[in-house]
Parts: C-alpha cells; structure tokens; sequence
C-alpha cells in the first residue's frame, strides 16, 4: 500500500518538477546510449546536481508519490560512521573514497560465485528509478528517488543453492580512504544481512544513483543496499561483498548493542527502541512528526514475510 | 548601585555568543536538514560547557589564585541555566509539540530523558536563590549547601548525553573527564599542592 498524502513540505526544500521532469526527457533522448555510466566522462553530461546522470528504464514501480526530500539533504544528512559520526561529516570527508574500480564479490552458497566490476554491473542490470521513504532508527525519515535495480536480480545471476538461507553483507574495510575506520566505534568491516526471502523481495534494491543521478559518495557509493521497510541501518553501504551463507550473519549494530538493534529491525511503532519511541517520526524537511506506519507503509508488500514470528522478540 | 565592572560586561557579551550563532545559523538555514537535532545539541553542548566554567571557578581561585574570578562566577552559573531553559524549551516545544502524553512516557521510559530532565530540575531552585536576597534568606550555610546540588546536576548532564550517544563516546567522556578534575581540584589534597604549583596564597 503506498499512501498518498498531502504535500506538507516547503516548496522550497523540493527540486522544481519541471526540472525533474525535464531531467527525464533527456534521459529518454539518450536512451541508446550504452548507458551513461559507461559513457567516458569526458562525454557525460552531468545532472543538475553535477554528478553524471544515469539512464533510467523503468519508472516508479513500487514509487510513492510523496514528495522527494530535497537533494541538499539526502547528500548532507548521513549515517555513514566510516567518515564519521556526525551527520555532516560523510559530505566532507567522503571524497577519500575511490568508486573505480570497484568490484563486488558475490560467493558462498552459489553455483555460480563469482566478482563483479561495479561498471558490468551497470550495464548488465536495467536500472530502475524507485522512490522510496527512509526510516532512520533515530526518528527521522526521508523520501529518495533512488536509481538501481532488484538485488533479487544479482542473486539471481549466482544461482543460490538450497544452503543459502541468508545473504550477509560487508562494506569496503579501508581506514587509508574511509578515515572514521581509523578509530574502532564499530567492529569494521560494516556488516548487514538479511534472510533469502527478505533479500529476493522486488522491494530490495541495489542502489547506484539518487535523483537521475551517481550515487554521491556519502550517500554509499558506488553501490548500496536499500531496503525500505526496515531501518535504515540495515541498507548497507559501499558493498564489496556479498556472501550467500546458511546461518544468520552477525551484523555491526547487532553486535554493538544487541538490545537495541535487532538483525531483523522491521520499522515497527509498536517496539520502542531504548532510546526512541518509534510511534513518530520527522520527516527531513518538515517540523512536526508524523505518525511511523509498520513496516515504514510497506506492509501489504512485506507482512506475509514475517507471518506467524513474534516481531516484540524478533526485532 | 555598584560601580560597573568591564569584565563582566565582556563576559555577558561573550556567555551571549553561542545564542547568537543560533539565531544567526537558524536565520541563515546553517542549522542543517534537521534544525530541532541541531539547536538541541549545540544547547545542550553550552549547557555543559557553562556548567563546567561554573566549577571551574573554585579550584581557579583556589590553585591559580585568580580572585577576580569568584565574582563571575553567578552570571556563568545563571547562563548554564538559560542554555538548559532553551535546550528544554527546544525539546518541549520544536521536538515534541508540547504533546503531555509523549513527553511524560519519553521522560517515564528513557533513562537518558529522565536524567535530563532531572538534571534540569535540580537547576531550578539554584537559579531561583541566585540573587542576593535569596542568599541573605536563606543564610550563607544553608545556601552553600543547597548550591552544592550543581555537582550533581553537572554529573547528570553529563550522564544524560552519555546515554544519548549511539557509538562514539568520546564526546561526553571529554566532559565527563573535565568534570571529575574540576570535582578533585576541589580535595584537600589539591589545595595542599597547591604552593608546588607555584600560585600565590589565596589570602
């Protein structure tokens, strides 16, 4: 179920429709073109925003209509503690961070392991644009128009023996380029997982760009997990690897405080965090909070996956 | 009415500053995507901050015998309030909406919240029986003891973003290490290093 709702954010914290509009005209123009990312640079035209745009073949499935937060604070407000904790730091110091090459090892519980180059993966994957809410486990919550495509389609291409029950997941372990690594505030590598069936559901997306356009680095370039029911901590960022495993993974914030983040961490107004009430939330952009839906309003697509589980115990 | 002192006049102007740098950020949308997070922690931050200037004071004029110092030490004290009044103000208003219900289970079923709000309310009387008057009623004993409660409420605001904080301590660990030196300066044992420090006899 994806709710409509009034348009309660400033006009001017939102990116004029007609620019983005017209942002998707010239996409669709240079639709035949191999795919911008595998443009050379010196002939990519850049966004807006001044990234290199994306080309986008399929528009807003599973997208909400509520309005995109604004592009200035999807790239400045960001939990990425591997540049630092607080929310600014990630815009500053994530220019360290080299996106190419990069390449993405898909193993374990496969017939067809194997490492993939960031920029085969942009070829080989249409890309999608999907607008999604974002629900931070600290009670604030944004709206992004992401560009990638399922994950259930990387999984695919390996083919997941009957071993595989969960699919578990590392970001790139470098202090020399991610310097808040430097200090140990988390047990690094970042680690995430999620069960087989969370991880083939339509709704979980390698992302690659935001708004039409490269990922910034701060938002978890080159590639990123997003998985927009769960808290935003579980869609890890800068994957390098990714490991089809028959166990539950051990996950970073898990390990650092098992009793306030759960492996699961459903968006759920009902299970309070010992910090925050989950029962609202802030959306970037505006004052007061709104109401927190379980499962961050995705529902109707993913309840059946945790039918029958204690989600109070299973958090 | 005493003569005018410049040195307090500066220090208004200065304990004034961070005020402004808020109203010049929120004016000029420097507060970031979530301005509320931002005026809560950068008011919470001079709370503790002044607070520790505050008690910063009896071991300055005992071991580095700045006399002068004691004279400020009210004013230091009543702006560590008035950061506290609008780090709550803050939270009351621009975070939770002055919804009673949120805001009783909030301070009722975190820790953190309560101590804060604890911590906050200790702060009330001392702020309330800073004048003169109030010290001549109550009597300088009574007074003094009463006003030992800041030691108190320091270490709950310092608990207070301990428990805050997701990962990094350092943070409140630096103001938790400043406070427990500002606390020891205050042994016997400091005063009587005090001649090895090489600083003038208080009297």
């Amino acid at each position: 179920m994806l709710i409509r709702r009034p348009d309660p954010i400033p006009a001017s914290e939102i990116t004029d429709p007609a620019l983005f509009r017209r942002r998707r005209a010239f996409l669709r123009y240079a639709a035949g073109v191999l795919g911008a990312a595998a443009v050379p640079a010196a002939f990519a035209v850049p966004g807006p925003h001044g990234r290199e745009r994306l080309e986008v073949a399929v528009r807003g499935r599973f997208s909400t209509d509520e309005a995109p937060t604004s592009y200035a604070s999807v790239t400045g407000y960001n939990n990425f503690y591997e540049f630092g904790v607080n929310k600014r730091d990630p815009a500053r110091l994530a220019g360290s961070l080299r996106t190419r090459p990069w390449t993405v090892v898909v193993e374990g519980a496969c017939e067809r392991p194997r490492t993939f180059d960031i920029d085969e993966l942009l070829r080989r994957f249409p890309l999608e644009e999907r607008v999604y809410r974002l629900r931070c486990v600290e009670a604030w919550s944004m709206v992004i128009p992401w560009v990638g495509f399922p994950l259930a389609a990387l999984l695919k291409a390996v083919q997941p023996t009957s071993e595989a029950r969960y699919v578990a997941f590392e970001t790139l372990h470098d202090p020399e380029q991610m310097p808040g690594q430097r200090r140990r505030i988390l047990d690094w590598p970042y680690r995430e997982g999620l069960r087989i069936d969370e991880a083939v559901h339509p709704l979980a997306l390698i992302a690659v760009g935001l708004y039409g356009e490269v990922l910034p680095n701060q938002n978890g370039a080159p590639l990123r997990l997003v998985v927009p029911w769960k808290y935003g901590f579980k869609s890890i960022k800068s994957i390098v690897r990714i490991r089809l495993v028959p166990e539950q993974p051990p996950t970073t914030w898990h390990m650092a405080a098992p009793d306030e983040y759960g492996f699961y961490a459903n968006v759920n107004p009902d299970v309070p965090h010992p910090r925050w009430s989950q029962r609202r939330e802030r959306r970037i952009g505006e004052l007061r909070k709104r109401p927190t839906l379980p499962f961050n309003g995705y529902a109707e697509e993913v309840a059946h996956l945790y039918a029958g589980m204690d989600l109070r115990r299973f958090y | 009415m005493r003569s005018p002192d410049p040195g307090k006049a500066a220090l208004f102007l200065l304990c004034l500053l961070p005020l402004g740098g808020l109203l010049w950020d929120a004016a000029s949308g420097g507060l970031g995507a979530n301005p509320v997070e931002a005026l809560s922690r950068r008011t919470g931050d001079w709370t503790l901050r002044l607070l520790l200037a505050t008690l910063a004071v009896t071991p300055l004029r005992r071991l580095a015998g700045w006399r002068w110092i004691a004279r400020q030490r009210r004013m230091l004290g009543l702006f560590a309030f008035f950061y506290a009044c609008l780090h709550v103000a803050n939270y009351l208003v621009l975070d939770q909406w002055l919804e009673w219900a949120e805001i009783v289970a909030d301070v009722l079923e975190r820790p953190w919240v309560t101590v804060g709000a604890v911590g906050f309310l200790l702060l009330v009387p001392l702020a309330a029986t800073s004048t003169d008057a109030a010290l001549r009623r109550l009597g300088g004993r009574r007074w003094k003891r009463l006003h030992r409660a800041v030691y108190l409420a320091a270490g709950l605001g310092v608990l207070h973003y301990l428990w805050l904080v997701k990962a990094d301590l350092t943070p409140p660990l630096a103001y938790g290490a400043v406070l427990a030196v500002l606390l020891l300066a205050r042994l016997p044992l400091a005063a009587a290093l005090r001649p090895a420090l090489g600083a003038p006899s208080g009297r």
